[in-house]
């Protein structure tokens, strides 16, 4: 644990790793960025310079060293910039959810005490001018487009372009002081600090430390041989790890190349154009970018989408042995080479995946069907499991060992270790510092000899030493009868269904499941079109006969799988309701990663829930929505209950402890 | 409040309006019988947003057909720029900075979204059709400035998303926005709209709103709109003339407007039940 910066030849902080990449790769493409129709590029050199002229500014400001400067917008090289700059200036950068609400940036900007906030537009100047009187704190506030801001009060406003114009006049004057500050920082210092979403409670302040990021960046690149020619969209939201890690940390480590979208509708587009080689995206964009291939293969002539058939079901045969390495049959591998000329090769280029070297996924379960037809078209899709408190990895899948079901093995520098009741820790150069300003959360997490409880359960595959998640731990509970209840694993796999977008499953303590469903519109009401099933509404479609007997059958299918699995089967969904609308994060009900807050969920529906177990055929229910502006309104409907068949299960075994 | 002292005024929000951009003195419109306008006179000045509202039938569009040469009125002048304004043809019109968006839209259906917005700077366009043939010289240099030019107004109306789609396939409300990305390709001085946010629903009228107070915020371009949506016109504009039955019955800020008897008969008041 007391590695020194040695290791690293001396680079302890990312602005000594951004001075080493203006120097040995200068002329290198570092950022890119779609504006006006052409991607706009900056080498390593010219980025230095940019970052040089924002820090002096940010000193001509009047930011001192341990402030906080928080950062609001799309990915935007600006705001990659902004990071660096207040790193090198001795700040620390704590980038936001850009679509978080007023009230959950006034916390975030009240915990931390920022007196700076750089962000993107009108829209979040607006946000932030909303709260300020609230932020004691706050002084200055920086912003990158200008438009509409024109008639605003400017004396506490200024422009990105104005703050780096100031710096530049200003170079003589604090040149000096900035590369003293440079100089200051160590292994130790603060990197970045990072909010968690949380599934419970208010969000928690993650610090992050140089040696976290740079020592996790260094690993995971040499894990996948990453080098300064890769090339990464980055289209995350800025405030998740993930992102910092990749367009931060490796970025810099490696110094590859950070590409940015044009805006977030143009992502496809300028993923194809750019054709990144080192790719993450969470499970839910890998099957919208699946589910839009489908339905546009059903859309297709009776000849092309006998060829997309035909050549699929081989990639299905051959195509992951192929992608590991594994032997496969002269014939086959022709046959999948014609295949690769036919429908992969322009399948892939289409989807932007050509150039694919090393694919991410994580966040949640990826269903089996999705992550198979990924890697059989030769895209190389791996998982890994890990957690902002980690600086992202804790376990990892290496080339040729990957499957669906579990998340690979311990990644390097990481000790892991399953405690009694199931719960995994972890314990890395990666670590986090702290919980900012909560020394009680910090303690219950991170004990003193450096491990972290993780809050998931899961356990070791004997054979292959590969980790399995089964839920986060605090979820796991046991039924009435005494038998294991873990809602995720029974929610994944009614998510895997393409119509089933989000599915909450209730029985903790209780002797049957019950579960919510949630369909995915897209899917649905593409069915719905093909079937000419008329519907004004998204509640009309969830409330459809037809749309609930295929959720039933889906149910079943489930059910059936479930009651395969002797420690699970108890969780079997016995009724269940399709909601009247979508799980949202506006309405409190979900995080801004997307993750269900079960606690709320139940406490908000409850009348839905009592229905479920109380055996009534209906329930009518109203509910409270807000809408993207913040106004609320209220929706009511009548919900059908179904009863779903469940598996007998012969011998009910009680859960190992 | 405000001072309308021929010579401009200054808003309540703080905007400084110029001096009279075009006139309009005594125009009466015929066709056949039927008076469409019938002595009407008003000014717009430069910088503002100016509105002309009333019932179904007032004379709105006509008066915008008038204003962008499409109808040439039997009496009265139409004074722009300080110069009364001779007979002329609406692409002579056009060259002198009037540019407008239709209220039936009226883009190329086959042509994609930047082809569309393309068009709109054809007046900026100087050479030849042989010249942009063989794409050398100078017409590389111009089309690739004209294309700048487009892509900024494309990023404005954050459109990128659908750069390339061809318009048929798209829905109305953002047809209505490659409409006015289009007019507004022609950089022009005068930017008409004839009810910019007809059929749109509520989301689509506020961005088109903001668009709008942008357009005239970030380029100085004097608007005149035509809008049914009360609510949209005492927003956005400056000054509002009311027209009814082919006559102008107000003429005033939003708040005058809303206070004048005649408008309020003629208009607010009138109940349908």
């Amino acid at each position: 644990m007391t590695q020194s910066s040695e290791a690293t030849g001396g680079l302890c902080s990312v602005p000594a790793l951004l001075q080493r990449n203006a120097r040995d790769f200068g002329s290198k493409a570092a950022y890119r960025e779609k504006e006006f129709g052409i991607w706009q590029s900056w080498t390593w050199a010219q980025a230095e310079k940019e970052i040089e002229a924002l820090a002096l500014g940010f000193i001509n400001l009047g930011v001192n060293e341990g402030d906080f400067i928080a950062i609001i917008g799309r990915n935007r090289p600006h705001f990659y910039w902004t990071m660096v700059a207040a790193q090198s200036v001795g700040a620390v950068p704590v980038p936001l959810y850009q679509d978080a609400s007023a009230e959950e940036m006034a916390y975030v900007l009240e915990h931390c005490g920022a007196r700076f906030v750089v962000c993107q537009d009108q829209e979040q100047v607006d946000k932030v001018i909303e709260i300020q009187d609230g932020l004691h704190q706050f002084e200055h506030m920086v912003y990158v487009d200008p438009r509409g801001l024109r008639k605003y009060d400017h004396h506490a406003l200024h422009r990105f372009v104005d703050i780096q114009a100031q710096g530049r006049a200003a170079y003589y004057e604090w040149i000096e002081d900035l590369k003293a500050r440079r100089e200051k920082l160590t292994y130790d210092s603060t990197c970045v600090m990072l909010y968690t979403s949380g599934t419970t409670g208010k969000p928690k302040g993650v610090v992050l430390s140089n040696r976290n990021i740079i020592e996790t960046a260094k690993n995971a690149s040499e894990f996948d041989n990453l080098n300064a020619g890769d090339e990464i969209l980055a289209y995350l939201p800025m405030a998740w790890v993930g992102d910092f890690i990749f367009s931060v940390g490796q970025a810099y480590w490696t110094g590859f190349c950070t590409n940015c979208p044009e805006s977030p509708e143009t992502m496809m587009t300028d993923l194809r154009e750019i054709g990144p080689t080192y790719y993450f995206a969470p499970p839910r964009i890998f099957e919208t970018q699946l589910t839009n291939v489908m339905i546009r293969m059903e859309d297709a002539s009776a000849f092309k989408k006998s060829l997309f058939d035909y050549f699929m079901a081989h990639a299905k045969k051959v195509g992951p042995a192929i992608l590991d390495g594994k032997p496969v049959g002269f014939m086959d591998r022709m046959k999948y080479k014609l295949g690769e000329l036919m429908i992969y090769g322009p399948l892939k280029n289409t989807l932007g995946f050509s150039r694919v070297r090393v694919g991410y996924t994580a966040g949640e379960a990826i269903g089996p069907e999705i992550f198979e037809f990924y890697r059989s078209l030769g895209i190389n899709l791996k998982q890994l499991y890990g957690q902002t408190e980690a600086s992202v990895f804790i376990t990892v899948q290496p080339d040729g060992e990957v499957r669906a079901d579990t998340v690979g093995v311990p990644a390097k520098g990481v000790e892991i270790r399953i405690a009694e009741n199931g719960e995994i820790y972890y314990r890395s150069e990666g670590t986090f510092v702290e919980y900012y300003k909560n020394a009680e959360s910090t303690a219950s997490t991170k004990d003193g000899e450096g491990w972290v409880a993780t809050g998931d359960a899961g356990f070791f595959e004997p054979e292959t030493g590969h980790l399995r998640i089964i839920d986060r731990a605090k979820d796991v509970g046991t039924m009435a009868d005494g038998s294991l209840f873990a809602p995720k694993y029974v929610e994944n796999k009614l998510k895997f269904y393409p119509d089933i977008l989000e599915a909450v499953l209730f029985g903790n303590g209780k002797d049957r499941c019950v579960a919510f469903i949630n369909i995915d519109l897209t899917a649905v009401g593409n069915w719905a079109e093909r079937n000419n099933i008329a519907y004004a509404s998204y509640q009309e479609l969830a409330g459809h006969p037809k749309v609930l007997a295929s959720i039933q059958s889906h149910v079943e299918e489930v059910n059936k799988s479930v009651a395969k699995d002797e420690m699970l089967s108890g969780c079997q969904v016995h009724r269940f309701v399709v909601l009247h609308k979508e799980l949202d994060a506006d309405d409190g009900e979900m995080t801004r990663t997307r993750k269900v807050r079960r606690v709320i969920v139940a406490d908000k529906f409850k009348d839905i829930v009592d229905a479920l177990y109380d055996g009534a055929p209906q329930v009518s229910t109203t509910t409270e929505v807000t809408y993207e502006d913040g106004r609320k309104g209220a929706i009511s409907a009548t919900l059908s209950i179904i009863d779903a068949k469940v598996q007998a299960v012969s011998t009910q075994k009680v859960a190992a402890e | 409040m405000n001072d309308m002292s021929s010579e401009g005024y200054t808003t309540a929000d703080g905007r400084k309006i110029g001096g009279t951009l075009m006139e309009m003195k005594n125009i009466t419109l015929r066709f056949g019988g039927v008076k469409a306008i019938t002595d009407i006179s008003f000014d717009i000045k430069e910088g503002e947003i100016r509105a002309i509202i009333g019932p179904n039938g007032a004379g709105k569009s006509s008066m915008l057909n008038v204003i962008s040469g499409f109808y040439i009125p039997q009496e009265g002048e139409v004074w722009y720029q300080g110069a009364k304004r001779p007979q002329m043809k609406p692409y002579e019109v056009a060259r002198q900075g009037i540019a407008r968006t239709f209220q039936n839209i009226a883009l190329f259906d086959g042509m994609s979204v930047l082809d569309n917005v393309m068009t709109g700077r054809l007046n900026h366009m100087t050479t030849g059709l042989f010249a942009q043939g063989l794409w050398k010289g100078k017409a590389e240099a111009e089309e690739v400035e004209n294309r700048e030019k487009a892509e900024k107004i494309i990023d404005f109306l954050e459109i990128q998303a659908i750069r390339k789609t061809p318009v048929s396939r798209l829905p109305y409300g953002l047809k209505k926005r490659v409409e006015l990305a289009r007019a507004l390709a022609a950089e022009p001085s005068l930017l008409l709209l004839d009810e910019p946010m007809a059929g749109m629903n509520v989301e689509e009228k506020e961005d088109m709103s903001r668009f709008i107070l942008d357009v005239n915020d970030e380029f100085g371009t004097t608007i005149a709109l035509i809008e049914h949506d009360m609510g949209v016109v005492m927003d956005l504009s400056d000054r509002v003339v009311v027209m009814d039955y082919g006559k102008k019955i107000g003429d005033g800020t939003p708040d005058e407007v809303r206070n004048n008897q005649a408008v309020i008969d003629a208009y607010l008041g009138v109940s349908h039940d």
